[in-house]
């Protein structure tokens, strides 16, 4: 038996959390300084995740199992492969830095901030870890509990609507799923181990049936047109910390409950879904980019910004192929990254302003030089320009839809100038045009604050440079759920085989060139 | 050096890392020693490598540096640098010229008071750390051996102009003063001018359009060939053009529409002008002699698919030709110098494409280098101008400027010489060539070209005689002018020697029994289908080429007619012809088009949205209606039924409710 890691991984920071309700709490300092130190070593011990996860198998590993509640066969199971591995190592590092920037932002009930913070981050290593289902349910929804208080405690002046909405909306999908997943227990032979579950064949109308159950849960966490009402809202009442954590880890969740459950399992199902997903995602794409030009509230740009980029993740999923996939989990890792960056870089501003409106900005480039670069860099990262992890993404997105429909990839790629288009603007008014004097005086960022946004920067341009050290952990799983979903199926022919085998007849009939 | 050639592309690296890190702790001299150094050693590298490519005779090197992402065994794309005499050529142009307005702008982005204290621009450092990155860019874009790299190249390079174009980030727009018709006349109104940042973001998004257009290009190529390595597709063009012929089409046309945007093509031209709101130096380099021309790069190095797609090529020359036409008519009347010269630069690049569509590739690239030669002559001309009268443009308040800015005078009008395609100029050799090639194609591209020709001869000398000859208009201006340093003046003089004997690289061989040595050097690159070799016989070359030089001499003598000797002729003609001369001024109104179709009903269409759809339909009426309408039926049952039982009540009407509509529905 190996150490059990991810138990580690998952305990340690509740743990740590309920060590610091032990601090009293008039030491707001070493409240922070403990929460630091916490999520610190939580990073730590995530690494060894890193550098002794074998590339080459699709197999679960550093995989702990021992039975619970043995009378309905629930297990403690948990594993990882190369699809969460970079999620439990992305919710790690997050963490700090919300831990970072929540320093001086937050100003009551600290104490309960932060561990509602880390109980949320146990929370959520284990849905990204969990193996048997019942345990993922748990899991799920204890995420909801920190987070609804992360809103609804901390939040902004319309805190409590925003909560409810948020709670209430991801209520009513998870309750679908549940049914779902006792539909599974039962018709899969009493368990809730999901690998066993996926490698089981269900009658065709009763995997569709299941599909919406399941979308009903995730499609609200991504979230997908048109349950997304929520994050606007969500997002923008929510604290800086609040912000990252939704926008880095917790709507990757539903992205993540496409590729754990409904692919492997449902494959006929998602196969014939195929197209309402990749049509629903679509409508993401364009209508949160378009939504995005008429917002004026900063937040709410952001927000609407990631259900467009979400867009483009769901659609790289759904378009089912090596290319598109990859890219849509690269692209879960990407938005976490600048998305989470935006967000942090905006609670720094507000904290400042104490006002989100965009035009009440104008001219900070002159204020905050520094600030602006950075921003600038999550800006043109947001938007996709080569160098950066965004452009990756999107890259092997579209081509890969490309490869399925050109007319899908036609109509996302219009995302872009969109994206383009929104995101230039709000930079253009918030840090050009004529300084505005209100904010003469301005604080520049501190050291703390730099500290909070190099990660982020070195993550951005890493991925960029060089996606290939990502993308090395995904192929073996990401091939393996390929074949689990279109092994089943009659074999849609996907377009890559279509243009290998043209390639391949091409080449085969042309005598060689040398060069 | 071969081997080395990623130093062309990592020394401005580190001068824009060293520059932007650093540049603001080291001070402005160290900074000005730092960007244009980097700029020089990596033309030396470059000038190594067109030495070795000489000796090896042309034949391509790949140099290997790194695997970027692999994805299964199918998509692979490697980071390697092709060296052959194509890309050496663009190396030995960005890096050369690139180098030239380096220094320049050392001088340039400092001001001077009235005690001779030197004032550098609050952001000078800022401005080498994006003109160093231009330069790594476009290095990328031309240095690439697939696809992918030219497309990052190709992005990067739009991010660059983005960032410089909107460097005085805090200029607000500026109003032009309406052109006076004399008295009794109603003066024609122009519009303001977008402030640097809106222009930046307008450049930004026009060029995205056409950026997507171009990636959709690659799917495409990657789809048909499996590949993005141009020496893995160009082989197989053929092949693939004849088992599925419409691949090679819609692959060339999906990468011309990058074209027209980053070489600001119609109908996606719009930003080129605006651009101007840039620093001059970034007026010269970037929408002037590099980057606008990476779409005459790009179908030149793919001409083995164009070669195989007749149509689009057509399609190519006549939006070449029409764009030529098209700006030098609007380039008649602008009041800004700048301007004129953007205007220029959209209707010279219209030539270059016209070439390559007709297939005369040598032709487009030979243009494109004295181009770059003599347009940024031109802009530098123009920015030594605007730092002497203290960044006032306007050519109405100019005039008698030749005495006191001789250097910068002989300079520009040796630039406009070459523009205008004087004889014996670099311009007048390569425009010629294309002119001499269309013709062969089609006598009525060959019309609009000459014609073109002749509207550039005479605009080119508008500007010159307004500027620089006549009396000074604004005596103030006049009275504090001045030449400008040794930083200035020494690149117009290199740049004016190039503009004027660039054309020794391509004489035309029919009449002179030289080789042309353009044709000779690009030969490898236009592989087996080799380029349409146009044999005209002397007399007809003899004929075109007189008469092109007739051509331009008759544009020069107008404008000097015309302002010059009397120059009320000007004012008389607008008058007579007011609603033509307003058309012209105000750009065919083209920019308050776009303006009202995409971008204001754009927004209104997202302010619906957003209102509509969003908060009305989905938030008002499902998300909080939903738990309203069950909240109303409750409270509407609750008086049917007293007490607890409104629940049971409630749960029952739901569950007829589900029921009837399963009967229904099933």
């Amino acid at each position: 038996m190996s150490f059990p890691i991810l138990s580690l991984l998952i305990f340690f920071p509740i743990l740590g959390g309920i060590a610091l309700l032990g601090i009293g709490k008039e030491n707001v300092k070493g409240i922070k300084i403990m929460a630091f130190i916490v999520s610190i070593f939580e990073l730590l011990f995530s690494l060894p995740l890193w550098f002794s996860f074998d590339k080459t198998t699709y197999q679960m590993q550093f995989v702990e199992r021992h039975s619970w509640i043995s009378l309905f066969n629930i297990e403690y199971y948990l594993g990882i492969d190369g699809i969460s591995i970079l999620f439990v190592l992305l919710s790690a590092l997050i963490t700090i830095l919300c831990v970072l920037v929540s320093w001086n932002s937050i100003e009551k009930k600290v104490k309960e901030f932060f561990v509602s913070l880390l109980l949320l981050e146990g929370a959520m290593i284990g849905v990204f870890c969990a193996l048997d289902f019942f345990l993922f349910y748990i899991f799920w929804e204890a995420m909801l509990i920190p987070m609804f208080l992360l809103i609804g405690v901390w939040g902004g002046p319309n805190r409590i609507y925003a909560a409810t909405k948020f709670f209430l909306y991801t209520l009513v999908g998870s309750l679908l799923m549940l049914v779902g997943i006792i539909t599974l227990y039962i018709q899969g032979g009493n368990t809730f181990d999901i690998l066993a579950l996926a490698g089981q064949h269900y009658p065709v109308k009763l995997q569709l049936m299941l599909f919406w159950a399941f979308f009903a849960a995730f499609a609200v966490k991504v979230p997908m047109w048109p349950v997304h009402t929520w994050l606007p809202d969500a997002h923008t009442e929510a604290p800086a910390a609040g912000s990252v954590v939704l926008a880095g880890i917790l709507i990757k969740m539903g992205a993540y409950g496409f590729l754990r459950f409904s692919m492997p399992i449902l494959p006929e199902a998602t196969s014939a879904m195929m197209m309402p997903m990749l049509v629903l995602s679509l409508i993401g794409i364009v209508y949160g980019g378009i939504i995005c030009l008429a917002q004026t509230d900063l937040k709410r740009l952001i927000a609407y910004s990631s259900v467009s980029h979400m867009g483009f993740v769901t659609l790289g999923i759904f378009a089912l192929n090596t290319q598109s996939v990859e890219g849509g989990i690269l692209q879960m890792i990407n938005h976490g990254v600048v998305t989470g960056a935006l967000f942090l870089g905006i609670g720094m501003v507000y904290e400042r302003t104490h006002t989100r409106k965009i035009s009440d900005y104008g001219g900070l480039a002159t204020n905050m030089p520094v600030f602006a670069s950075f921003f600038l860099l999550f800006t043109l990262a947001s938007v996709g320009l080569p160098g950066t992890n965004g452009f990756i993404g999107e890259l092997l997105i579209l081509l890969g839809s490309f490869l399925t429909k050109p007319w899908v990839a036609l109509i996302a790629a219009s995302g872009l100038i969109i994206g383009a288009w929104y995101m230039l603007w709000l930079y253009q008014r918030i840090f050009f045009n004529p300084v505005n004097s209100r904010w003469n005086g301005i604080k520049e960022l501190d050291a703390r604050e730099i500290a909070t946004f190099l990660p982020m920067v070195i993550l951005i341009f890493w991925i960029g440079l060089y996606p290939n050290s990502m993308l090395e952990y995904m192929h073996v799983s990401v091939a393996h759920l390929l074949e689990q979903v279109t092994g089943n199926t009659a074999g849609i022919p996907s377009g890559v085989e279509v243009a290998v085998d043209t390639a391949v007849k091409a080449t085969s009939h042309l005598p060689q060139v040398s060069h | 050096m071969t081997q080395l050639i990623w130093l062309v592309i990592a020394l401005p690296i580190f001068g824009m890392l060293f520059n932007g890190i650093l540049g603001r702790r080291v001070g402005y001299k160290v900074v000005s020693i730092v960007g244009p150094t980097m700029v020089f050693l990596a033309f030396l590298v470059g000038f190594g490598a067109f030495i070795e490519t000489i000796r090896r005779g042309g034949v391509a090197v790949t140099v290997h540096l790194w695997t970027w992402a692999t994805i299964g065994n199918m998509f692979s794309v490697p980071i390697n640098l092709l060296v052959d005499p194509l890309s050496i050529l663009m190396v030995l142009v960005v890096t050369g010229v690139g180098f030239l307005i380096h220094v320049y702008a050392t001088d340039y982005m400092i001001h001077r008071d009235e005690l001779g204290h030197v004032h550098p621009d609050r952001d000078f450092s800022r401005f080498f750390t994006f003109l160093n990155l231009f330069i790594a860019s476009m290095l990328i874009l031309v240095l690439g051996d697939n696809y992918l790299m030219m497309y990052v190249g190709w992005e990067l390079v739009g991010l660059c102009s983005y960032l410089l174009i909107g460097f005085w980030y805090d200029r607000p727009e500026q109003a032009q003063a309406p052109i006076d018709l004399g008295a009794d006349h109603e003066p024609i109104k122009l519009t303001p001018l977008l402030s640097p940042a809106a222009s930046g973001m307008k450049a930004f998004i026009v060029n995205r359009i056409g950026d997507v257009g171009f990636a959709l290009g690659v799917f495409l190529i990657w789809q048909t060939f499996g590949t993005l390595q141009f020496d893995k597709i160009f082989p197989f063009a053929k092949f693939v053009s004849e088992n599925s012929p419409s691949a090679i089409p819609w692959i060339t046309f999906l990468l011309f529409i990058g074209a027209m945007g980053k070489s600001a093509q119609i109908p996606l031209y719009v930003w080129l002008p605006d651009a101007m709101a840039g620093p001059t130096p970034v007026s010269a380099l970037i929408h002037a002699a590099t980057m606008v021309t990476a779409g005459v790069y790009m179908i030149v190095r793919s001409n083995a698919l164009y070669a195989l797609s007749p149509t689009v090529s057509l399609f190519i020359a006549t939006i070449g030709a029409l764009t030529a036409l098209f700006a030098a008519t609007i380039a008649l009347v602008q009041v800004d110098l700048k301007r004129i010269l953007a205007y220029s630069t959209v209707s010279q690049l219209g030539y270059m494409f016209m070439a390559v569509g007709v297939g005369a590739y040598t032709s487009g690239m030979f243009h494109l280098t004295t181009h770059a030669f003599f347009k940024a002559l031109l802009f530098l001309g123009a920015g030594s101008v605007m730092h002497a009268l203290h960044d006032v443009i306007d050519i109405r308040r100019m005039g008698g400027l030749r005495d006191k800015m001789p250097d910068t005078y002989r300079t520009f009008v040796i630039g406009g010489l070459a523009l205008a395609g004087f004889p014996l100029m670099s311009g007048f050799f390569s425009k010629d060539e294309i002119l001499a090639k269309a013709f062969e194609f089609s006598p009525i591209l060959w019309g609009i070209g000459i014609i073109t020709a002749g509207l550039t001869a005479f605009y080119t000398f508008r500007a010159i005689f307004l500027a620089f000859h006549g009396q000074p208009r604004d005596q103030h201006l006049y009275d504090h002018a001045h030449e400008n340093h040794l930083a200035i003046t020494i690149p117009l003089w290199i740049l004016a020697i190039l503009a004027m004997f660039g054309g020794l690289l391509g004489l035309p061989s029919a009449i002179i029994p030289v080789p042309h040595l353009f044709d000779k050097w690009l030969h490898s690159i236009f592989m087996a289908h080799g380029e349409v070799e146009a044999h005209a016989s002397l007399l007809k070359e003899l004929v075109l080429l007189s008469t092109s030089g007739i051509v331009a001499i008759g544009g020069i003598g107008l404008a000097y007619f015309f302002y010059v000797v009397s120059p009320t002729i000007p004012q008389n003609l607008a008058r007579q012809a007011r609603p033509l001369f307003n058309l012209l001024a105000n750009k065919y109104y083209i920019d308050e088009l776009y303006h009202e179709v995409f971008v204001k009903s754009g927004l209104g269409f997202a302010k619906n949205m957003a209102q509509g759809v969003d908060r009305l339909i989905i938030d008002a009426v499902f998300v909080d209606g939903l738990p309203k309408l069950v909240n109303s039926l409750g409270q509407m049952l609750s008086h049917l039924q007293s007490g607890y039982i409104r629940h049971y009540a409630l749960a029952t009407f739901i569950g007829v409710l589900v029921m009837v509509s399963y009967f229904f529905l099933r």
